[in-house]
């Protein structure tokens, strides 16, 4: 009976932190707008830290993980002799999965720990209430800006990532591995569709996006106001923004490229 | 100053993605761009188009002329209907041309591969072409192969 009712305590609170936090992007994203000029300043910086800053460590994971794709994918395909396919090999991994999930991945380490952190701190150190007696929403002022720049970076990044890691796999297979740079492409361009490919690509991505900052923001706004909880939040930020990316790119998968 | 800076990183970050998608699209994709943009559809009836997909290329003396539209059963002929899209450029094939189809290696993809015949007249939209040759099932070949040599024993 105890564990019945564990299980039903658990199912409530997790329909009710869902609808909490779907509440709170609601209300972050209507509520009512400063001037054009001021949102824009506020997005732009905050563009700035969530963007800007997760560059280096996509360009650099695309870079290795591109070279590790051709240098994996030539040990499998010359064993039939068709080391020609590695390009479309490479570009359809990465358009299609890596490329959004991994940047996913990376944006959640980087972006996503430190809004939820920074969020948890501003809470801790009350400044979220001093703002909202200063009468300013904190909503519109702090979350809105970071959530919508989120939301426009992942796509953004994930792109970065694609073109990064499939210059490095051409770079590795034309140069290490003797694949003739003409047949590389040409094999490429032959599977690869942009509307199917690239587009379904970039669209995951949003949605990746979208997913990550709303978890961040969430965990930040209702964690516990002290070093503890800023702690505990910014993991379970991570671990369900992560978890959430993996589960969510099973379905689009098999939604967009699924017969 | 510090506002500037953040300014000009957030639009490098934009023009950097807008650059990779130049490149996804352009280097990547090539054919989402190039084709499927103007051309006639001509179709043509084979006994046996097995391995081959829609969106497979239609090649003209090895360069690519077009793509495969659609592939359907014709119930009365008892043959498969391949209904092609060729570049409006290309208005030069006549109508005794022939469709053959063809892999791109040994395990390579299926096309469809058209060669030129002797007529003035060319072909246009909704034109059938007549002469046909059905894809190659490596289990026939490897059939008559055996087949062959167990005759000669």
């Amino acid at each position: 009976m105890q564990q019945i009712g564990k299980l039903g305590r658990t199912g409530i609170a997790f329909t009710q932190s869902l609808g909490q936090s779907a509440l709170l992007l609601w209300m972050a994203l209507t509520a009512p707008p400063d001037r054009l000029s001021r949102e824009f300043r506020r997005l732009v910086t905050q563009l700035y830290f969530i963007g800007v800053n997760s560059v280096l460590i996509v360009m650099l994971s695309g870079l290795f993980i591109g070279m590790v794709l051709a240098l994996q994918g030539h040990t499998v395909l010359s064993r039939f002799g068709a080391v020609e396919a590695l390009g479309q090999l490479v570009s359809l991994t990465l358009l299609r999965e890596l490329g959004p999930v991994v940047a996913g991945l990376l944006f959640a380490g980087r972006a996503g720990s430190a809004i939820t952190a920074e969020l948890g701190f501003m809470k801790a150190t009350e400044q979220l209430s001093a703002l909202e007696m200063m009468g300013v929403d904190p909503l519109a002022h702090v979350l809105r800006p970071r959530f919508l720049a989120g939301l426009i970076s992942m796509p953004i990044l994930a792109q970065i990532f694609n073109a990064v890691a499939i210059s490095s796999a051409w770079l590795v297979s034309t140069e290490l591995l003797g694949i003739d740079s003409g047949s590389f492409w040409a094999n490429m361009q032959q599977v690869v569709d942009f509307r199917e490919d690239v587009v379904n690509g970039i669209i995951k991505a949003v949605v990746f996006g979208f997913v990550i900052t709303w978890v961040a923001l969430h965990e930040g706004y209702t964690a516990a106001p002290n070093t503890e909880g800023i702690n505990r939040s910014t993991t379970r930020s991570v671990v369900i923004a992560s978890l959430s990316v993996l589960a969510l790119d099973f379905i689009l998968t098999a939604l967009m490229f699924g017969e | 100053m510090r506002q500037k800076f953040i300014e000009i990183s957030v639009g490098l970050l934009m023009l950097a993605g807008m650059a990779a998608l130049a490149f996804l699209a352009l280097q990547v994709s090539a054919r989402g761009f190039s084709q499927n943009k103007g051309g006639f559809e001509v179709v043509a009836y084979f006994t046996n188009t097995s391995g081959l997909t829609d969106q497979a290329k239609v090649s003209f003396a090895g360069v690519t002329i077009g793509q495969v539209q659609s592939i359907e059963i014709v119930p009365s002929s008892m043959k498969a209907k391949v209904a092609m899209k060729i570049d409006k450029r290309v208005d030069y094939l006549s109508t005794d041309s022939s469709a053959v189809i063809q892999t791109a290696g040994v395990l390579g993809e299926k096309y469809v591969a058209i060669y030129p015949g002797s007529e003035d007249d060319v072909l246009k939209e909704g034109a059938e072409i007549y002469d046909t040759q059905s894809s190659i099932i490596f289990e026939d070949v490897i059939g008559k192969l055996v087949t062959n040599y167990a005759a000669k024993d």
